[in-house]
């Protein structure tokens, strides 16, 4: 009798392990991860932790395989996979939005040109009523404010994008501040994820900073109208970022590469960002497990994913992926 | 058999002791060996350039350098003289029922974890001193402020403990003289208890130093030397707590074990000073 208890214990010790499945990295999906993570035990009964540590951390720790999935925003190219042993995939796609605490400046309001945004944030636009703002924004009464630039102060997939972004309309940002998850910022405050660029943006007044979109709905805060890649005015609304998600080429042969900021169209917001999933090649077995979660989430975590601010993929990014995982034997 | 008990005795307390010694090696040589490949790469321009661009394998300390030390020198200025005046008020001129409450309650303070004072500080008193100094509230000398207000209790205690040394016999032979309040207070206890005001300060200026949580809530983390202290900066150790996880590459990486390396030498360094002068103190009173 004893004995039989401590056989069907240990098989239930073993058996709830084998589905119990890790995961760490960035924290600019975590949300979603979590509520997917959630949904997909009630469902199945299977275990996701997601740990929220950053891209940075979660690429480190895949790599190591101290973790069953890594999850990055910024994508790693195909030759640094093949160094490291990794499969990558995107889960979903977010938006960076610059998003503004100007007392009696209401959402939507305020209209930035990309160059001009590069411009605040490298300090060269010190006052809220310089005209290069105060031009496109004849309606608004701007005050003569010092303009409070707010950052993170860690390494981060988020600023991978925005500076990715800004590289690529500021010559003068391209030269001097560059492209990175942290860079030397020649102004501004610091903050610890998205969460603290939040809390800085809301205990300071005529502040500006950068946040994944899901960050600025909770907090309320306004966003700016930028531009799309062809200067046309665009709003940091849904439909815009599904816009622009629909312009993604992917390719499966490079691991799904690509960064998504600035594509194509005229109603596309110019900063969306894709986040990805990294798998260890040799863990088969487990790597079906994760893929089996990820599936399911694609199938039944679109409206989940909306709720909170973010773009499902589009149905034949999802059939592209499933094929990808096929090819590599783990679907 | 006593006497293999007393051998055992020894030895282990003399393990015990050793092993001191050997973690301080230990952590020695592991901050030295993965700051290796920052020192070979910069070597001591490390600490003068103050450029830090991870997205261009450009670090540089002294931002960082400049922030922790002078954070920490605002902290003691702030600190010192208000610590001194409550354990002077305590030791000496308030009635004991007052001495009594005033004293618990700031043993209790030195009690509050850092992190409660980094909330407090960003939350309540970065609003409050962004009106009263301008800029954003956040910066060197909101740090300095908040870092007083957490090392005060420590000090005060420690002080007034080392006043209550004071044998009564000498400030009644002072009183018996003739001397004022004050006269007693500048020519006897003063002296008297002079090593144990400097312990204070020590321990206290260790605990500043190296205090992350309280100061990253309001640094700012700004990696510029700021132009005035009531700018964002920076400090060694709200360098490692914001950027750590997220170093991916190596010179990033052991960039962030050089500025461990140099914030462990600052204060050892600091810290051996003092004890040495402290300990000199000691002795010439003694003699």
């Amino acid at each position: 009798m004893l004995k039989k208890t401590i056989a069907a214990l240990a098989a239930s010790i073993i058996t709830a392990s084998a589905a119990n499945i890790s995961g760490a990295g960035a924290s600019f999906p975590a949300p979603v991860y979590f509520d997917w993570a959630y949904m997909y035990q009630k469902a199945t009964g299977n275990q996701v932790n997601y740990q929220s540590i950053g891209s940075g951390g979660g690429i480190k720790q895949v790599s190591a395989r101290t973790v069953n999935f890594g999850a990055s925003d910024k994508p790693l190219k195909p030759k640094k996979l093949d160094r490291k042993r990794l499969y990558q995939f995107p889960a979903v796609i977010g938006s960076i939005v610059a998003a503004y605490n100007i007392p009696g400046i209401k959402d939507g309001e305020l209209k930035i040109e990309n160059k001009d945004l590069a411009a605040i944030f490298m300090g060269k636009i010190k006052y809220w009523d310089d005209k290069r703002i105060t031009e496109d924004n004849p309606g608004l009464n701007l005050p003569h404010k010092e303009i409070v630039v707010c950052h993170r102060a860690d390494g981060s997939g988020t600023t991978f994008n925005f500076s990715y972004f800004l590289a690529h309309v500021s010559e003068d940002w391209a030269n001097n501040v560059g492209i990175g998850k942290a860079l030397d910022w020649p102004t501004g405050l610091g903050g610890k994820g998205n969460e603290g660029v939040a809390s800085l943006i809301s205990q300071n007044p005529y502040s500006i900073g950068y946040v994944e979109y899901a960050y600025k709905l909770k907090n309320g805060f306004g966003a700016a109208v930028l531009q799309t890649a062809s200067g046309k005015w665009v709003e940091a609304k849904e439909e815009n970022f599904k816009a622009a998600a629909k312009y993604a080429k992917w390719t499966p042969a490079k691991h799904f590469y690509q960064i998504l900021a600035l594509q194509p169209g005229d109603n596309s917001y110019p900063i969306v960002a894709a986040t990805f999933i990294l798998l260890p090649r040799e863990a088969t077995e487990m790597n079906k497990e994760v893929v089996k979660f990820f599936d399911y989430s694609f199938k039944h975590g679109d409206e989940d994913a909306k709720k909170l601010g973010y773009i499902p993929l589009p149905e034949q990014t999802k059939e592209m992926i499933r094929s990808y995982w096929k090819e590599h034997g783990i679907y | 058999m006593n006497r293999l008990l007393d051998t055992i005795f020894h030895n282990t307390t003399r393990f015990f002791a050793i092993s001191v010694l050997m973690v301080l090696a230990a952590l020695f040589f592991v901050l030295f060996n993965e700051a290796k490949p920052a020192i070979d790469a910069f070597g001591l321009q490390f600490i003068t350039n103050s450029k830090w661009a991870p997205n261009m394998d450009i670090f540089g300390g002294y931002p960082a350098i400049y922030g922790s030390i002078i954070s920490t020198i605002i902290a003691m200025l702030i600190a010192t003289p208000v610590a001194i005046g409550i354990a002077i008020f305590l030791s000496e001129l308030a009635p004991p029922w007052i001495a009594t409450i005033v004293g618990m309650a700031i043993e209790l303070l030195a009690a509050i974890p850092s992190i409660i004072y980094g909330m407090w500080g960003l939350f309540y008193l970065a609003p409050i001193l962004r009106d009263i100094w301008g800029g954003n509230g956040l910066g060197l000398a909101t740090a300095g402020f908040v870092l007083s207000i957490m090392i005060l209790p420590f000090m005060a205690a420690i002080t007034r403990d080392a006043m209550k040394t004071t044998p009564p016999i000498l400030k009644e032979s002072a009183y018996g003289m003739g001397a004022t309040r004050w006269e007693v207070l500048k020519d006897v206890v003063i002296p008297y208890v002079k090593s144990g005001i400097i312990g204070s300060i020590i321990l206290a200026l260790g605990r500043a130093i190296g205090e992350t949580m309280a100061v990253t809530f309001v640094m700012g983390n700004s990696h510029k030397i700021p132009d005035s202290i009531f700018k964002p900066a920076t400090s060694i150790p709200v360098t490692l707590a914001n950027e750590f996880t997220e170093a991916d590459t190596d010179l990033y990486y052991s960039s962030l074990f050089y500025l461990a390396l140099i914030l462990l030498v600052i204060s050892f360094t600091v810290i051996a000073i003092a004890k040495f002068w402290f300990l000199r103190n000691l002795q010439e009173q003694r003699v």
